[in-house]
């Protein structure tokens, strides 16, 4: 029955458990020799590497680095994405004009614009803001665009007989806030996309970021920096989800 | 003033364009909405009774005749004639409070006194105490007083109520019914709703419009002159019962015959 109805709630104790084990069974492996240093250093090398390069201040100079570049990069996927969407969602002539584009350009991965973007913005902060913002724009638009497209007409037609009958108000008065799960849940996934796409982006012609010192280390055959910087990735991106899940509910309260 | 004419609807017809032809839901329909009253319109299931008050409301255009309120011609919807749908189309993401002052938030008026103005209709409708509540949080009767609330705030001249009673179960049914009529002694608003119930048009209303099947005319009016607090289990009530029923049972049995 649990796989139907989700398992009992654990408590906030409980959920780390799973970590925490795995934890001790890689130290385990990987003290007993029974996995070689080579392929996987223990556990406790690496946390020795990352309070080293959380302490020494150069992790924050890589995170800043790489935070920038992915901020700047979301922040214009945001601002274009959302209205865009909206825009898109709301005029059904326009979707179907605007539509091919957005399927054709969509199966490009962000990757893919890596040499595009060098050669139109050369090495700096726009060349990699660019990938980041091809992989957020997509999501949120498409989020954006459904979420509209999805208000229910009834609504729309309630707010036209209680006199709002300009275009702009019901926009901005139904269907903004009807959209706004769907909005949200684009930039959600904007978030996430963006940001493993910045790591990626900083693999190719960059000197700084987090991105950047896994092949740096990778090139001095340093694995446990290798997986030091793998896991500053994992935690920012979990600090940024975890942030945003907890402006999600605020802003959804109705919904709960 | 009370029992002159707001709405007139004169030789309204209105046609859906299908695959090849028409569908004609309206032909030749003509009455009148008198102020203070409560009319009700009843008729055969898919007779075009929800098109005609979505006429009304200016949600669809006619295809041909005339539908006035006040002497002017419908053009599209505005904040004169309230509606209340059929499943209520609360705004999720507002509450009690933001559903009800909506209407007056859209005409721009000051936030302190939309506010007021909709405390005093979610009091009037029974809800003091609910007003910081999500639609989700209530139960259907109560969604019901908020949307009844949320068009009376905007004050208008006539509210368009579309099967008010259809979603509710038979005891909120007739609690909701009873609410009805005190909101209206209270408020003096006139009232045009469509029901399939021939048992709550002739409890609720001044006047019964029975519709004949598609497309609809008007087939017969009843001036329902019974005092109110009406009595359902009445002589004369179930007499207008007895002679609604009749009417509306010709059609039904010509929309099934025509059918099968």
């Amino acid at each position: 029955m649990g796989r139907f109805r989700g398992g009992r709630a654990i408590r906030w104790y409980a959920k780390p458990i799973p970590i925490l084990a795995a934890i001790a069974l890689w130290e385990a492996l990987a003290q007993s020799g029974l996995i070689p240093p080579h392929a996987l250093p223990p556990f406790s090398s690496i946390a020795a590497n990352f309070a080293e390069e959380a302490i020494t201040g150069r992790m924050a100079i890589h995170l800043q680095y790489s935070l920038i570049r992915f901020g700047a990069g979301f922040l214009v996927a945001a601002s274009i994405g959302v209205p865009l969407g909206i825009l898109i969602g709301w005029h059904g002539t326009l979707r179907q004009l605007i539509e091919p584009f957005v399927e054709l350009l969509r199966p490009i991965p962000p990757i893919a614009w890596i040499p595009i973007s060098l050669l139109w913005f050369g090495i700096g902060l726009t060349s990699k803001a660019f990938i980041v913002f091809i992989g957020a724009l997509f999501p949120i638009l498409l989020n954006t665009i459904f979420g509209v497209v999805s208000v229910e007409r009834v609504l729309l037609e309630a707010a036209m007989t209680l006199g709002a009958v300009k275009e702009a108000t019901l926009i901005r008065k139904v269907v903004i806030p009807a959209a706004m799960p769907s909005i949200l849940t684009g930039l959600k996934v904007g978030l996430g996309v963006g940001w493993m796409c910045i790591v990626a982006a900083e693999m190719v012609a960059a000197n700084f970021g987090l991105g950047y010192m896994i092949i740096e280390a990778r090139w001095i055959h340093d694995l446990p920096l290798v997986i030091t910087y793998m896991l500053a990735i994992s935690l920012v991106a979990y600090s940024i989800d975890f942030g945003f899940r907890i402006a999600e509910g605020r802003i959804l309260r109705w919904r709960a | 003033m009370k029992g002159d004419p707001i709405i007139t609807v004169r030789g309204l017809r209105k046609a859906f364009p299908t695959n090849g032809g028409e569908l004609v839901a309206i032909d030749g329909l003509s009455f009148e909405v008198r102020e203070g009253w409560i009319t009700a319109i009843v008729g055969p299931n898919g007779c075009g009774k929800t098109t005609l008050l979505r006429i009304l409301a200016g949600l669809e255009e006619p295809t041909g005749g005339s539908v006035e309120i006040d002497g002017n011609p419908i053009r599209g919807p505005g904040a004169d004639r309230g509606m209340v749908f059929q499943e209520f189309a609360l705004f999720p993401w507002r509450t009690v409070l933001g559903n009800v002052k909506f209407g007056l938030e859209v005409k721009g008026v000051p936030k302190d006194e939309a506010e007021a103005a909709a405390m005093r209709f979610i009091e009037l409708v029974g809800l003091k105490g609910f007003e910081g509540r999500y639609p989700r949080e209530l139960s259907s009767g109560m969604k019901q007083k908020v949307a009844f609330a949320r068009a009376l705030v905007n004050d208008p001249r006539v509210v368009l109520m579309d099967e008010p009673f259809a979603s509710l179960d038979a005891q909120t049914r007739n609690l909701m019914q009873e609410e009805l009529l005190r909101i209206w002694e209270a408020t003096g608003k006139t009232i045009l709703f469509v029901t399939h119930s021939v048992d709550e048009a002739i409890f609720l209303s001044d006047e019964v419009i029975v519709l004949t099947q598609r497309p609809a005319r008007v087939k017969k009016i009843f001036n329902i002159d019974l005092p109110r607090p009406r009595d359902r289990t009445s002589l004369r009530f179930n007499e207008l019962r007895r002679l609604v029923l009749k009417e509306l049972s010709e059609e039904l049995r010509a929309a099934n015959g025509a059918a099968y």
